[in-house]
């Protein structure tokens, strides 16, 4: 199980300094692939804020109510990791590319999705969405609700009472999504691809900045983006592992 | 603070939880709620809290509706069965809760967050996580944390229930001193008679969502009400028999039965400590054990032609002398209550 799972990042470390250091300060002055790199992480940064308020917000809402339609909607969160990123890519196209529906309406504000940034974003928080709402509804329902309750009976508004009481409750098991969907984002590349186009210092993210690098023959560069975000990968694993030490030790 | 509760119902789903329940506590008194679990007692509290929304009914504050009050504007402090203390925040933290969110200023906070650590005997504690704490300094905790921002009304839930016996006996004559210097109008939920008639001024008997009887412990343990009180509280043994001239035939056994038309049946109540045995050749039973029970004994016993019959007795009483298993006894009945059939149960 070790051997399957760290023998690739080895293999991507080892070949990608390879050839010494100098390759590695190179890449790093090629603009496309800084461009690449910096897409990447505003992604991962939009995706993380998004999805910290909407998560907790929408854990909220599914764990402590009960309305008509919440199983179905419990059902729905989870589409987002059954369905291929791909295929994913391809609806929006359908929805918002050439002949779409929301073609003319678009076009009239002038905005374009399709191979443009907002492509990226909608991309990039349809694949991360389950990740924070998942993690922080499974702690909310393990806290279960007499906290809360204590603090209203104390006079707490209802933001104090979020804020003093449940926000600090559920800090970890957010942290752990939050590392998720980091991680999810960073590494995206079907969708990404399909609607974004991964057109050269436009919307060429890190991962489909490698699949044109291996495309073109320029397999450094593809192996030194493949290392950086490997160092990445490792740091949000440590980050995840203390997160989920934290968050079993509190509940 | 007085507390009226008028006509009240709450069902969840198909389970009615609460059936028309009315009741009124004085200000000032200590009250009990007791009753078997699944009674709907908690709910009652959890209503008048504002933690729970009544279907129907009202509950009043010193003759003022608060239906329309959200919990955090009753005035009540609430304690939980499982503490539900802050867990990321510490003792003292905990306690000046209350005061924080009501904007207090953080010397009254001190202030008030000291005086009830020493009048909870938690001194040297406050720097301490829930976690820290034994299971009687919790709940102690959680009271102080209650009685902070100085409610009108004291709610307790279980408030005994997650700790081990001594424990239970110790903060059960600690909430009653409390109760005594403090005079803030409780109520607490108790499965556990004992803790009721020992701590209470007045005991609420619930059962299946409905009050039962309502008095004082004695009111309760003599006089009860309905066939389900006389069953619940105290130990007792129950048969069913026809009643003539005032007398129940329990197989071998006369069972008085004042109060019951001739040729009624009848649910018949006799507690364990209402009844004299004593050693006769040409008794009516059959002693099959007895059971040592601390400073009392348990005796167990056949009527002839009838089912088994439990008596009690303190260790040294005279009626148990040259009782042992095998021999034959006379039974006298002293106190037995009867409820004709078909009545609520």
């Amino acid at each position: 199980m070790g051997v399957i799972l760290l023998l690739p990042l080895g293999a991507v470390i080892v070949r990608a300094l390879s050839g010494g250091v100098q390759p590695l300060i190179d890449a790093f002055h090629d603009a496309n692939a800084l461009h690449g790199l910096k897409l990447s992480v505003i992604l991962a940064a939009i995706a993380l804020v998004a999805n910290g308020i909407v998560g907790v917000g929408g854990a909220m809402v599914l764990i402590r109510h009960r309305f008509f339609g919440r199983r179905f909607l419990d059902t729905l969160i989870d589409l987002p990791l059954a369905v291929s990123p791909v295929m994913t890519g391809l609806a929006f196209l359908l929805i918002f590319g050439r002949g779409g529906w929301f073609e003319p309406l678009l076009d009239s504000i002038g905005w374009k999705v399709t191979f443009a940034f907002p492509g990226l974003v909608l991309a990039t928080l349809f694949v991360t969405f389950p990740f924070t709402l998942r993690e922080v509804g499974y702690v909310l329902e393990e806290l279960g609700t007499t906290e809360e309750e204590a603090a209203s009976t104390l006079g707490a508004s209802p933001w104090n009472t979020f804020r003093l009481v449940t926000l600090p409750n559920i800090r970890y098991g957010l942290g752990y999504g939050i590392i998720l969907t980091v991680a999810r984002s960073l590494g995206e590349f079907g969708a990404v691809l399909v609607l974004g186009g991964a057109i050269s210092g436009k919307t060429e993210t890190a991962t489909t900045f490698i699949y044109n690098a291996l495309e073109e023959r320029q397999e450094a560069a593809a192996y030194i983006m493949a290392l950086v975000l490997a160092v990445a990968s490792i740091l949000l694993l440590v980050g995840l592992e203390w997160m989920k030490h934290q968050r079993n030790k509190e509940l | 603070m007085s507390i009226r509760v008028s006509n009240l119902n709450k069902r969840f789903g198909s389970f009615v939880a609460v059936d028309d329940v009315s009741l009124e506590i004085p200000s000032g008194d200590l009250v009990a709620f007791l009753g078997p679990s699944g009674s709907g007692k908690s709910t009652i509290l959890r209503i008048i809290a504002g933690l729970e929304t009544a279907d129907s009914g009202s509950v009043f504050f010193n003759g003022e509706v608060a239906d329309h009050l959200h919990a955090r504007a009753r005035g009540v402090g609430f304690v939980f069965q499982h503490y539900a203390l802050f867990r990321h925040m510490t003792v003292m933290e905990n306690i000046a809760f209350g005061l924080r969110v009501q904007g207090a200023s953080r010397q009254k906070q001190t202030t008030r967050v000291h005086e009830l650590l020493s009048l909870m005997g938690l001194e040297g504690m406050g720097d301490r996580y829930p976690t820290q704490l034994s299971g009687g300094q919790r709940q102690r905790v959680a009271l102080a944390r209650a009685l902070a921002p100085e409610p009108k009304v004291l709610l307790l839930d279980e408030p005994f229930g997650a700790v081990d016996a001594k424990v239970r006996e110790e903060l059960r004559h600690w909430l009653r001193r409390l109760h005594d210097e403090v005079h803030v109008t409780s109520i607490f939920v108790t499965h556990d008679q004992e803790e009721a008639f020992s701590v209470a001024d007045r005991v609420i008997v619930i059962h299946r969502g409905r009050v039962e009887q309502s008095g004082s412990p004695e009111e309760i343990l003599d006089q009860p009400a309905t066939e389900f009180v006389a069953r619940f509280i105290g130990e007792a043994n129950v048969y069913e028999a026809t009643v003539n001239d005032g007398i129940a035939q329990v197989g071998a056994l006369p069972v008085p039965a004042t109060g019951i038309p001739n040729d009624t049946k009848a649910t018949l109540v006799i507690r364990f400590y209402d009844l004299k045995f004593w050693r006769d050749d040409q008794g009516m039973a059959t002693v099959v054990r007895t059971m040592t029970l601390g400073d009392r004994i348990k005796v167990e016993a056949v009527i002839d032609d009838a089912g088994t019959i439990f008596s009690q007795f303190p260790r040294r009483s005279s009626l148990l002398r040259g009782i042992e298993p095998g021999c034959r006894i006379h039974i006298e009945v002293t106190t037995a209550r009867a409820y004709p059939q078909g009545g609520h149960v």
